[in-house]
């Protein structure tokens, strides 16, 4: 399950300015390889994909592997062009997918 | 499928050649260590890191360079070491960085991960946070737009590995 997303984008930003945005969720990132209390492997329950859209481009993409630290954190880079809307979404093994938007007013 | 491993192998020897020595070396001295190795299948091997590598990087050849890999030399908790890359690129519609692989070799899987990027991102850099199972070196290899593959090693201690933490289930 996908839990609580937490984004960090800045409010304002000057035209061509490169911003930093900062992105992590709640997730236990279950790598498949750790045995559980009744000697069973605990099934792998992982993100595997990240994409970062700025109206509507991507700007960033990520593939996660189950060696990514449990509630994925990452920041990056982009370039603010125009006032709207960065978008954040974290899709699981299963396809479940959370989307998570922060607003930015570009000067 | 042998040759051309074999092809890759060869087209890398100068940045392999301290590994190929330090490994006949190994074999050499520490026939007990290489067999505690072989009752571990879950773990990755250089080998297989290496494979990892080609297989997303193709024949093309890996420099050493322009990539730099920041990550903790000694790490108390394998479950969450912060990790860094940037890269030297002006990040213009015309030369940028198109994707940054990490890769490990003892994990139980040499592949960490993988982003993509463009001239959007206006810097070739990205932070995150990964699981490291043991002591080893952590390779961070970048692809550019011109083609060109580019790469930074790190060696990092961990002194609490990750996936042996006692678990609740």
């Amino acid at each position: 399950m996908i839990g609580r997303a937490l984004v960090h984008v800045p409010p304002t930003a000057k035209r061509g300015e490169v911003i930093e945005i900062k992105a992590m969720v709640a997730h236990v990132m279950e790598t498949g390889y750790r045995i559980g209390v009744t000697g069973k492997p605990i099934p792998r329950d992982i993100i595997t994909q990240f994409v970062c859209t700025y109206n509507g481009e991507v700007v960033f993409r990520a593939e996660f592997f189950p060696a990514v630290a449990a509630n994925p954190f990452l920041s990056f880079f982009t370039v603010a062009t125009d006032s709207g809307t960065i978008a954040f979404s974290w899709t699981d093994q299963n396809g479940t997918t959370k989307v998570q938007t922060a607003a930015i007013t570009v000067a | 499928m042998a040759r051309n491993n074999q092809m890759a192998r060869n087209n890398q020897k100068d940045w392999r050649s301290r590994r190929d020595v330090l490994k006949v070396a190994g074999a050499v001295v520490g026939g007990g260590a290489l067999a505690r190795l072989v009752v571990q299948p879950a773990a990755a091997t250089p080998a297989m890191m290496e494979e990892a590598i080609r297989s997303f990087v193709g024949q093309a050849a890996i420099k050493k360079g322009k990539v730099k890999l920041n990550i903790p030399p000694l790490v108390e908790n394998g479950n969450s070491v912060p990790c860094t890359v940037s890269v030297d690129s002006a990040m213009t519609a015309a030369d940028y960085v198109k994707a940054i692989h990490i890769f490990n070799e003892k994990n139980p899987q040499p592949y960490i991960i993988s982003v993509a990027l463009g001239p959007r991102a206006g810097r070739a850099e990205f932070s995150t946070r990964i699981r490291l199972a043991d002591s080893q070196t952590v390779t961070a290899i970048a692809e550019l737009s011109d083609g060109t593959f580019w790469s930074d090693g790190a060696d990092v201690i961990v002194t609490l590995a990750a996936c042996i933490e006692e678990t609740t289930h």
